[in-house]
C-alpha cells in the first residue's frame, strides 16, 4: 500500500517488504569496479550511461499524491483502508486533552495510537497531543506551563517544553532541528537492543531547513537506523510560507534524495495517519531503516501566543481549514454517522473540559515555584565545587537582601 | 470539540507568560510577553513587579546630527537600515520572517519600500542565512543578515568563526565579507528562558576578524549600527531585545554613525569604575546612583559599546584614576567577556588597584526560566560588591 521510491530513480512502484530490502540493499552495496561493462562504474551511483543532454526536472513526480482514508466529510473512501477503530470512554477522555495545537490534532493523535508506549519520541515543540495521548496528566502540562514545584523541568524552560522519561517523550528543546539527528542516534542505539522498538521524530517543513534535518536523513539512511520522521507540514513557519521555505515538492520530495521511503499523508485525516504511521513501524523494526511521512495540515492558531498572523495571512484562509477542512470534525462526522457521538455528547463534553481546564490552571497557578538550589543542579551530574561556591554566595546574598528577592513564592 | 480548544488557548493566552517559541507579530518579548488576566493572582502580579531589573535611562536629545524624532529602539533599528536601503542600491536585508517585518519588528515597511528583492525572507536555516551573507558581501553587495535570536546564531558558528573572520586574511586580502552585517535580539528579557535571553558575545570575542557591538539605546542603536555597515570588516551587531520597546528616545532622523571600537564614560566619579554594556549599563547607572545615595562612593560608569576590538585605553585611564574596577554581563562569568577585561586591566593597572576586580555576572549555569529573578547579576548585587571593594 506504500508508493515506494528506490535509490536515485523516481520510480514508484508498488513493492513488498522483501522486495524493497533486496532492491535497497543492491542500491547501498558498493560495488566492484568492472571495466568489460559498458555501464558507468562511478562508486557514487548506480545507473545507465545516457547520449543526449537532458537536465532532471525539478518536478519529475507530477506532485506526491496525499493519502486519505476519509474524505472531509469523515465518510470512508476505501472500506479496506478503515482501520475499524472503535470507541471506549479511554478513547473519548484522551481526546478532549489534545486539543492545545489548533488544526494539527490529527496529525499528533493519529500518530501516537500507532505506536507502542514504549517507542522513544522526539518532538519539536507543537505536538501536545502525543504527550497526551500517552496518558501525560493535565496537571502536568500545567505544571510545565506554569514552572511551578511540580514541573519535571524544575521550572527551567519555557512554557511548552514538555518531557516525560516514563512515557518516553524526550524533553523538548527551542533551537529548531536539533532533534533530527539526535533522533538517529537514538533510533541507531535502539536498532542495537534488538528490542522491538522504533524512535518517532517529529517537526516542521521550516525546521527541515535547518542544516541538522540534512544531517539526521542522511545518517538514519546511511547507518539504517528504525526511525520515523514524521513532519508536520501546516503551511508556515511563523509568519513564512511554504513557498518561501522551499521549491520542491514538500518534504516527501527528499526522502527518495536519500533513498528514504516516503509517503504523503492528509494530516487532517486521523485514519490516514494512523496507517501510514503503523505500517512504517512495522517496516521501520523488521527492516531496520528510515521511513519519513510529511502530514499536510494547516496551523489554524497563531504561531504562539505572542504572534497576531493576520499580519501575514487572510482570516478567510484560516477560516477554510477551521470551518470546512478541520481534523476534528472529520472525526465528529465519522463518529456522528455511527452514533457514537452527538450534540448532547458534544456539548457536555465541552462543559466539563472548561471545567476541569481551569481548576488545573487555578491548581498550577496557586502552586509554589521550585526550590531556589535547583537553579545550579543538573548543570553537571553532580555540584561541582565552582558552582557549589556559587550557589553558597547566592544564598549569602539573599539572606542579606532578601526584601528584594520574591522568596515567599518559591519552595523552601 | 473547536470551541473547547479555542478556550484553551484562550485560556493560556491570558494566564501565562507564553511565547511559543520565537514569538511572532506583535511581540515585544518584552512586557507583551507576560500577559496577565484581570483576575490573576497577586502572585503573578508579584511575579510581574520583580520582571523589571533596569530603569532605562535615555540618552540627552542629540543636537549634531538635525532633526529628530522619538523612536523606540526597534524603530531606530528600521530607520537606521531605511537610511541604508536609500543610499545604497546593492545593500538587501535578509533573514527568517523579515520580510513581513520579523518577530520583533525591526524591518516593517522595509520591503513594500524597496522591493521584495531586498528585503526577503530566507529558509528557516542560520548556516544558510551567514553564508549567504558571506557570499553576497564578497560579491560586492552590502548584506545584513537577521539571526532571529542569539540563542540561534550557533548553527552560523562556522560561518562566522572560519568564514566571515578569516575571509581576508586566508585570501591576503583578495577577498573579504567586510559589507556583511549580522544584526540579532539578544539578552534577557524577564522569561526568555534557556533558548531566548542568551547573551553570547563571549564565543565571538575569542575570534579575530569580525567586530561585535551593543547598544545601550535608540540612538546608539541607529549610529552603531550604520558604522557597523559602513565598517569594511564582518560585524556582529547585538540588540537587547528588552529595550525594543521600553528604551524611548528623541533619534535623529537622518543617517549618521558613532564610531567602534570606543567606550563612552557616561558619568564621571573617582572610586569605582563600572563597565557594562548593552541593557547593564542601566543597571549599573542606577547602581552608581545608589552607591552615592547610600554610601557617598562616586563611581564612574562606562559603556564600553563595542566589544571587539574594545576599547582598553578608556577603560584602564579610568581604572588609573579610581582604582577599582566592576564589571558586569548577564552571561556566565566563567570566561566571560568581563574576564578579558579584568586580565588586561590587571595587567595595565596592577599598581593603581585598590581592591580585587569585581566581576558580576551570570553563574556558571544555562540561563533558567523561572529562576532568572535570582540568576541576573542585578543592582543588589553590583550594589554588595562595590560595598565589598570599598571596605576591601
Ligand atoms: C535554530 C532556530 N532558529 C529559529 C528559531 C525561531 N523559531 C521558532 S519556531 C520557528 C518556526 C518553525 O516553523 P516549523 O518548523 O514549520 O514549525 P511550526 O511552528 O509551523 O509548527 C522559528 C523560526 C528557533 N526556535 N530555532
Amino acid at each position: 500500500m506504500f508508493s515506494v521510491s528506490i535509490g536515485r530513480g523516481v520510480a514508484r512502484l508498488p513493492l513488498s517488504a522483501n522486495e524493497t530490502r533486496s532492491l535497497l540493499q543492491a542500491a547501498t552495496q558498493q560495488k566492484t569496479v568492472d571495466s568489460s561493462l559498458e555501464k558507468p562504474q562511478f562508486p557514487g551511483a548506480s545507473a545507465e550511461f545516457v547520449d543526449h543532454l537532458e537536465f532532471i526536472q525539478p518536478n519529475v513526480i507530477s506532485g506526491i499524491p496525499v493519502y486519505r482514508v476519509m474524505d472531509r466529510q469523515g465518510k470512508i473512501i476505501d472500506p479496506s483502508q478503515d482501520p475499524q477503530v472503535h470507541p471506549s470512554q479511554d478513547d473519548v477522555g484522551r481526546i478532549s486533552f489534545y486539543m492545545t495545537n489548533y488544526g494539527e490534532e490529527g496529525t499528533h493523535i493519529g500518530s501516537a495510537a500507532a505506536l507502542e508506549p514504549t517507542d522513544l519520541v522526539f518532538g519539536q515543540y507543537r505536538e501536545a497531543g502525543v504527550l497526551m495521548y500517552r496518558g501525560f496528566p493535565l496537571d502536568l502540562f500545567m505544571a510545565q506551563c506554569y514552572a511551578n514545584a511540580d514541573d519535571l523541568g524544575k521550572g527551567r524552560q519555557m512554557p511548552v517544553h514538555y518531557g516525560s522519561k516514563d512515557l518516553n517523550f524526550v524533553t523538548i528543546s527551542s533551537p529548531l532541528a536539533t532533534q533530527i539527528p539526535q533522533a538517529a542516534g537514538a533510533a541507531y542505539a535502539i536498532k542495537r537492543e534488538n528490542m522491538n522498538r522504533v524512535v518517532i521524530c517529529y517537526f516542521g517543513e521550516g525546521a527541515a531547513s535547518e542544516g541538522d534535518a540534512h544531517a539526521g536523513f542522511n545518517f538514519s539512511a546511511t547507518l539504517e537506523c528504525p526511525l520515523i520522521f514524521f513532519c508536520r507540514n501546516n503551511g508556515y513557519a511563523i509568519s513564512t510560507p511554504t513557498n518561501e521555505q522551499y521549491r520542491g515538492d514538500g518534504i516527501a520530495a527528499r526522502g527518495p534524495g536519500y533513498g528514504m521511503l516516503s509517503i504523503r499523508v492528509d494530516g487532517n485525516d486521523v485514519f490516514a495517519v494512523y496507517n501510514a504511521t503503523k505500517e512504517a513501524r512495522r517496516r521501520a523494526v523488521a527492516e531496520n531503516q528510515p521511513f519519513l511521512i510529511e502530514a499536510m495540515t494547516y496551523r489554524i492558531g497563531h504561531h504562539s501566543t505572542s504572534d497576531d498572523s493576520s499580519a501575514y495571512r487572510s482570516v478567510d484562509e484560516v477560516n477554510y481549514w477551521d470551518k470546512q477542512d478541520h481534523p476534528i470534525s472529520r472525526l465528529r462526522h465519522y463518529m456522528t454517522a455511527r452514533g457514537w457521538w452527538s450534540e448532547d455528547d458534544e456539548r457536555s463534553w465541552r462543559k466539563q473540559s472548561r471545567k476541569t481546564v481551569m481548576e488545573a490552571f487555578e491548581r498550577a497557578e496557586r502552586r509554589l515555584k521550585p526550590n531556589v538550589e535547583l537553579l545550579f543542579t543538573d548543570v553537571y551530574d553532580e555540584l561541582t565545587p565552582g558552582l557549589s561556591r556559587q550557589r553558597e554566595s547566592l544564598a549569602r546574598h539573599m539572606q542579606q537582601y532578601k526584601e528584594h528577592y520574591p522568596l515567599d513564592l518559591y519552595e523552601k | 470539540m473547536a470551541a473547547a480548544a479555542r478556550f484553551f488557548i484562550r485560556g493560556a493566552n491570558s494566564k501565562l507568560s507564553v511565547s511559543g517559541i520565537g514569538p511572532g507579530a506583535h511581540s515585544s518579548l518584552g512586557a507583551a510577553l507576560l500577559k496577565l488576566s484581570p483576575n490573576c493572582s497577586s502572585r503573578l502580579k508579584a511575579q510581574r513587579r520583580h520582571a523589571a531589573h533596569f530603569t532605562f535611562h535615555p540618552d540627552p536629545v542629540p543636537t549634531q546630527y538635525g532633526p529628530t524624532q522619538k523612536m523606540n529602539l526597534f524603530q531606530s533599528i528600521t530607520n537606521a537600515l531605511d537610511n541604508t536601503l536609500a543610499s545604497d542600491p546593492t545593500a538587501v536585508i535578509f533573514g527568517e520572517d523579515v520580510a513581513f517585518g520579523g518577530v520583533f519588528r525591526c524591518t516593517v515597511g522595509l520591503r513594500d519600500k524597496y522591493g521584495k528583492d531586498r528585503v526577503f525572507n530566507t529558509p528557516l536555516c542560520e548556516q544558510g542565512i551567514v553564508g549567504f551573507g558571506i557570499g553576497a558581501a564578497a560579491a560586492g553587495a552590502t548584506a545584513i543578515a537577521e539571526i532571529q535570536f542569539a540563542d540561534y546564531i550557533y548553527p552560523a558558528f562556522d560561518q562566522i568563526v572560519n568564514e566571515a573572520a578569516k575571509y581576508r586574511y586566508r585570501s591576503g586580502n583578495l577577498y573579504d565579507c567586510g559589507n556583511l552585517t549580522i544584526r540579532s535580539p539578544w539578552g534577557c528579557v524577564g522569561h526568555g528562558s534557556l533558548y531566548h535571553s542568551q547573551s553570547p558575545e563571549a564565543f565571538f570575542a575569542h575570534c579575530p576578524g569580525i567586530k561585535i557591538v551593543i547598544p545601550r539605546g535608540p540612538v546608539q542603536a541607529k549610529g552603531l549600527l550604520l558604522a557597523c555597515i559602513a565598517d569594511r570588516n564582518p560585524c556582529i551587531f547585538f540588540e537587547p531585545k528588552i529595550l525594543y520597546r521600553a528604551a524611548v528616545e528623541q533619534v535623529p532622523v537622518e543617517s549618521y554613525t558613532i564610531p567602534l571600537s570606543q567606550a563612552e564614560i557616561l558619568k564621571e566619579g573617582s572610586d569605582v569604575t563600572l563597565v557594562a554594556w548593552g541593557t547593564q549599563v542601566h543597571v549599573l547607572r542606577e547602581v552608581a546612583s545608589m552607591a552615592q545615595e547610600k554610601l557617598g562612593v562616586s563611581c564612574e560608569v562606562i559603556d564600553l559599546k563595542t566589544i571587539l576590538p574594545w576599547d582598553n585605553e578608556t577603560v584602564c585611564k579610568s581604572v588609573v584614576k579610581t582604582g577599582r574596577l566592576l564589571i558586569s554581563h548577564e552571561a556566565p562569568v566563567t570566561g566571560g567577556f568581563a574576564a578579558e577585561i579584568s586580565s588586561t586591566v590587571q595587567e595595565e593597572c596592577f599598581l593603581n588597584l585598590e581592591a580585587p576586580i569585581s566581576r558580576v555576572c551570570g553563574y556558571d549555569t544555562p540561563f533558567p526560566h523561572i529562576f532568572e529573578p535570582f540568576y541576573i547579576p542585578d543592582k543588589w548585587k553590583c550594589f554588595d560588591a562595590i560595598k565589598r571593594m570599598i571596605n576591601y
